[in-house]
């Protein structure tokens, strides 16, 4: 197996390069993640984030063979060689394949992430039917692995205007919840040419989404609700 | 004193899974000052890859009360679980999980717009009765749904996140108080103090001292092993679970909920072996219990696959709409891991590494609590400990599923509020004394030096597979005997071992080796308290003393790593309210 991996290291180095690298085809590694494991204990100073190990944690997002993905759940028999592995783009590298993820997760916590309802908190659970509780299906399971907002043209241009398909996608998730009451609060906060319609719909981030949810189409959902809310 | 920043708040929180969370938010939404140090961005930490559900006798599917959901906890303890804190934790439950629900925590609805329950293992109407349905789900990622509503809630109540920062030890002084901690902050290899008027430590589980495991590569018991260096004994070690349906080979875990679903084992001869172990529970009687059953018929000759080394759980008979409602999880895993989909054909498992009953001992204010003047019930000042890290104990030797989510958010909170009085009474910060913010950054600079010497991964490797072999889900005083030789031995050459890593910037090889001296510390921990117990119990299986023996050993054991000391104290067999439940043989 070979590989082409991003270096940078900004204690010693002063423009990143690209290294190569290579496994013995039958080392054991069937995941990416198995192999770059592999590689880190013949180079130590090769640096990623992992956790889980099994596509939940969202810790390994990477660019591989030019195309956002997790290296846990990617199996090296699909990959063409050598495989290319670089960090996401569009974010600052602190080294290697690790970037500074702070404007991403400020995008999230500007969507205002988290339930609104005023109610009084009822004895027992808020009831919700199961068809309003489908409507968060494909939206609740997003890992903030930042995978697609880091593939969208428009993040690249405004990163620090635009709010990207991964903060969208929560702004939407708590939209379609029937149980938010803040949905006035939520529009007016995304009713600005920047933070919401940057978006051109140029279906990236749905593409590379590694949990196949669709920002794009959330997105969509959120225009359409403003709309419907002018007219 | 080594000059080093540092930072001050009237609470420190080690740890942002569900336990450390729920117990910052308490903490926030009280306006206490507090902080949450984490070594990953808090929704990566392992509660996240939580599936089945969480436990409470909401009575939603089937009847059910918090008495019998406190019956069938200290039954599944196997009568090691102390009664106060269960009846505690099994009251409360209702109560929590409602009000995880306003937080936002997306569950899985009923036809009338309640939240939806599956049936789990070892769970019981009336004292052992029908199968009962108590485990609350959102599909099979609550887990996920949890700990980013937790999250969530925390950023709402503003609470102060150092994220990717690695703690070191606790910095203690010499009246027994804890101070707060050292970190290291991951990004720039700097060390920071924080110092806090109590501290609490909630850094999860310690699934990778064994090879094959659920857990992720960070649950390397860093807290416990922080507990034991502060002169803080672990409870209970010996307690690991090995949880039946991990996939083959690789030890992704297969919930029970899909055998709460319906799903069902079956061996090399298709035969529904759990029959015979369990009559009446069958595929869900408690984890223990089933783990053994595989164990044993792969062993005997009836496992499937060409090397007969694992068995299968069936679930294509519940049909492609349940598969993709309730379990969608559970397919994409199997999917990827195993190949198959679960739709079409059979997954194939085997008992894995899981979960630590055992860890650092607190009462049910998650005060940790250990035998300094006044005997093993007596508080640390300034140190908390709650979530899979502590031992509280409600899981005893044997944890039900679904108990651990509820475990967290009970005594996360219960610890909160416990903060919160302390705070009321603590005005000032202890001074805290140089010498022991040195001893801390003595231990990071021993990883400075260069040269020769072994690796980091080669001792974990060797840990791990030792691990396996000597302490696994059978065992024998002879095998373990030999298991503690080679790894104190092993433990003899970590300070050799050398880094092939000096630089400052996200140095992630230094974060696995001071991962490693814990791992190592929670390993001769759990391996010393097994081969002392001479009897079976849970999930300790001795095949030397295959009987439990209440006369000796209704006990709690105490790991000291100091000389390898093992104390033992009583199990609480007085619940708070309610009367106890005694000691029975414990049928399935
Ligand atoms: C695959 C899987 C499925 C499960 N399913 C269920 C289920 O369905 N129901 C159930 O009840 N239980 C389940 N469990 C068990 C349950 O999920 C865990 O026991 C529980 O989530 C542990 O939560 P915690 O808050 O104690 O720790 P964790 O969620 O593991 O969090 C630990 C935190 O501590 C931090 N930390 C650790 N060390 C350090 C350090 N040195 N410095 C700084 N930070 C540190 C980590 O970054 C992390 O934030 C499951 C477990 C696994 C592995
Ligand atoms: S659809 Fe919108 S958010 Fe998605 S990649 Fe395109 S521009 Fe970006
Ligand atoms: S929407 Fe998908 S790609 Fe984007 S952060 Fe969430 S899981 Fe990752
Ligand atoms: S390591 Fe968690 S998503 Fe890949």
């Amino acid at each position: 197996m070979k590989f082409s991996i991003y270096r940078y290291n900004p204690e010693t180095d002063r423009a990143p390069r690209m290294q190569d690298y290579s496994l013995p085809d039958d080392c054991g590694a069937v995941m990416l993640l198995d192999a770059l494991m592999l590689l880190k204990q013949q180079d130590a100073t090769l640096s990623f984030r992992r956790s889980c190990r099994e596509g939940v944690c969202g810790s390994d997002a990477m660019n591989i063979n030019g195309r956002n993905g997790l290296a846990c759940i990617l199996p090296i028999a699909d990959l063409g060689q050598p495989i290319a592995l670089r960090p996401l783009p569009g974010l600052p590298v602190v080294r290697d394949l690790i970037v500074d993820l702070t404007q991403f997760y400020n995008q999230y916590r500007a969507a205002k992430p988290w339930l609104i309802n005023n109610d009084p908190e009822p004895e027992m659970e808020r009831l919700q039917s199961p068809e309003e509780r489908d409507c968060l299906d494909g939206l609740y399971e997003c890992i903030l692995c930042a995978c697609c907002t880091t593939a969208c043209p428009s993040f690249w241009w405004n990163p620090d205007r635009f709010l990207g398909p991964a903060a969208l996608l929560q702004s939407w998730r708590f939209l379609a919840d029937s149980r938010d009451q803040a949905t006035a609060e939520r529009l007016d906060d995304l009713e600005d040419p920047y933070k919401l319609f940057r978006c051109h719909t140029i279906m990236n981030c749905t593409d590379v989404c590694p949990k196949e949810l669709n920002p794009s189409k959330a997105i969509g959902r959120i225009k359409q609700m403003l709309a419907r809310r002018v007219l | 004193m080594s000059r080093i920043a540092r930072r001050r708040f009237d609470a420190l929180v080690i740890g942002a899974g569900g336990g450390g969370l729920r117990a910052a938010l308490q903490l926030s939404q009280a306006e206490a000052h507090v902080a949450v140090v984490s070594k990953v961005f808090p929704t990566r930490s392992h509660t996240v890859a939580a599936q089945g559900g969480i436990n409470a006798a909401l009575a939603n599917v089937s009847p059910d009360n918090w008495h019998w959901h406190m019956y069938d906890t200290v039954k599944g303890s196997d009568y090691l679980g102390d009664q106060d804190a269960i009846e505690y934790m099994c009251r409360a439950a209702a109560r929590l999980v409602v009000e995880l629900e306003h937080f936002g925590v997306p569950f899985s609805r009923l036809d009338g717009g309640r939240i939806y329950q599956r049936a789990f293992g070892g769970q019981s109407q009336n004292y052992g009765g029908e199968q009962a349905s108590r485990t609350c789900a959102a599909a099979d990622r609550t887990g996920h749904a949890m700990l980013h509503a937790l999250y969530q809630q925390n950023l709402k109540a503003r609470t102060h996140f150092f994220d990717e920062y690695f703690v070191l030890d606790l910095v203690m002084d010499t009246d027994g108080y804890c101070l707060g901690a050292v970190a290291i902050e991951i990004e720039t290899g700097e060390p920071l103090l924080i110092e806090a008027k109590a501290t609490l430590l909630a850094t999860g589980g310690a699934g990778r001292i064994y090879r094959t495991t659920t857990n992720a590569h960070i649950n390397t018991g860093d807290g416990m092993a922080m507990a034991l260096r502060a002169g803080i004994p672990l409870q209970d070690m010996e307690f690991v679970q090995f949880h039946p349906t991990g996939i083959a080979g690789i030890g992704i875990l297969i919930s029970e909920g899909v055998r709460g679903e319906g799903g069902y084992l079956i061996n090399g001869s298709g035969e529904r072996f759990m029959e015979r172990y369990a009559p009446h529970a069958k595929d869900l009687a408690s984890r223990d219990v089933v783990a053994r059953a595989i164990y044993t018929e792969v062993e005997e000759g009836r496992g499937c696959g060409p090397k007969k080394d694992h068995i299968l759980i069936k679930v294509d008979h519940l049909g492609e709409e349940v598969i993709k409602k309730r379990l969608p999880g559970i397919r994409e895993l199997s999917r990827r891991f195993a190949g198959v989909d679960p739709i079409e054909g059979p997954i194939p498992v085997y008992p894995t590494a899981h979960y630590s009953m055992g860890g650092i001992p607190t009462n049910r204010f998650g005060q940790v609590v250990a035998p300094v003047q006044t005997g093993p019930e007596e508080p640390v000042p300034g140190l908390y400990a709650a979530g899979e890290c502590a031992c509280v104990s409600v899981h005893g030797a044997n944890r039900l599923g679904g108990n651990s989510l509820l475990d967290i958010v009970v005594f996360g909170r219960a610890a909160g509020n416990h903060i919160l009085e302390i705070l009321k009474e603590y005005r000032y910060h202890r001074p805290t004394p140089n010498a022991a913010v040195d001893a801390v950054l003595e231990r990071l600079r021993r990883w400075d030096r260069k040269g020769d010497g072994e690796s980091v991964d080669v001792l974990r490797d060797e840990m791990q597979r030792l691990m396996e072999k000597h302490c696994g889900v059978f065992r024998t005083g002879k095998v373990m005997a030999e298991g503690i030789k080679k790894l104190e031995a092993l433990a003899r050459r970590l300070p050799d071992t050398v880094l092939r890593d000096h630089s400052r910037v996200f140095n992630t090889a230094r974060i696995e080796a001071l991962e490693l001296e814990n791992l190592m510390d929670v390993a001769l921990a759990t391996i010393h308290s097994a081969a002392a117990r001479q009897e079976s119990r849970g999930a300790h299986t001795r095949l030397d003393f295959p009987k439990r023996d209440d006369m000796q050993w209704l006990k709690h054991t105490l790991y000291n790593r100091d000389g390898r000391r093992l104390d033992y104290k009583p199990v609480r067999m007085k619940p708070l309210t309610v009367d106890p439940f005694p000691p029975k043989e414990r049928v399935y």
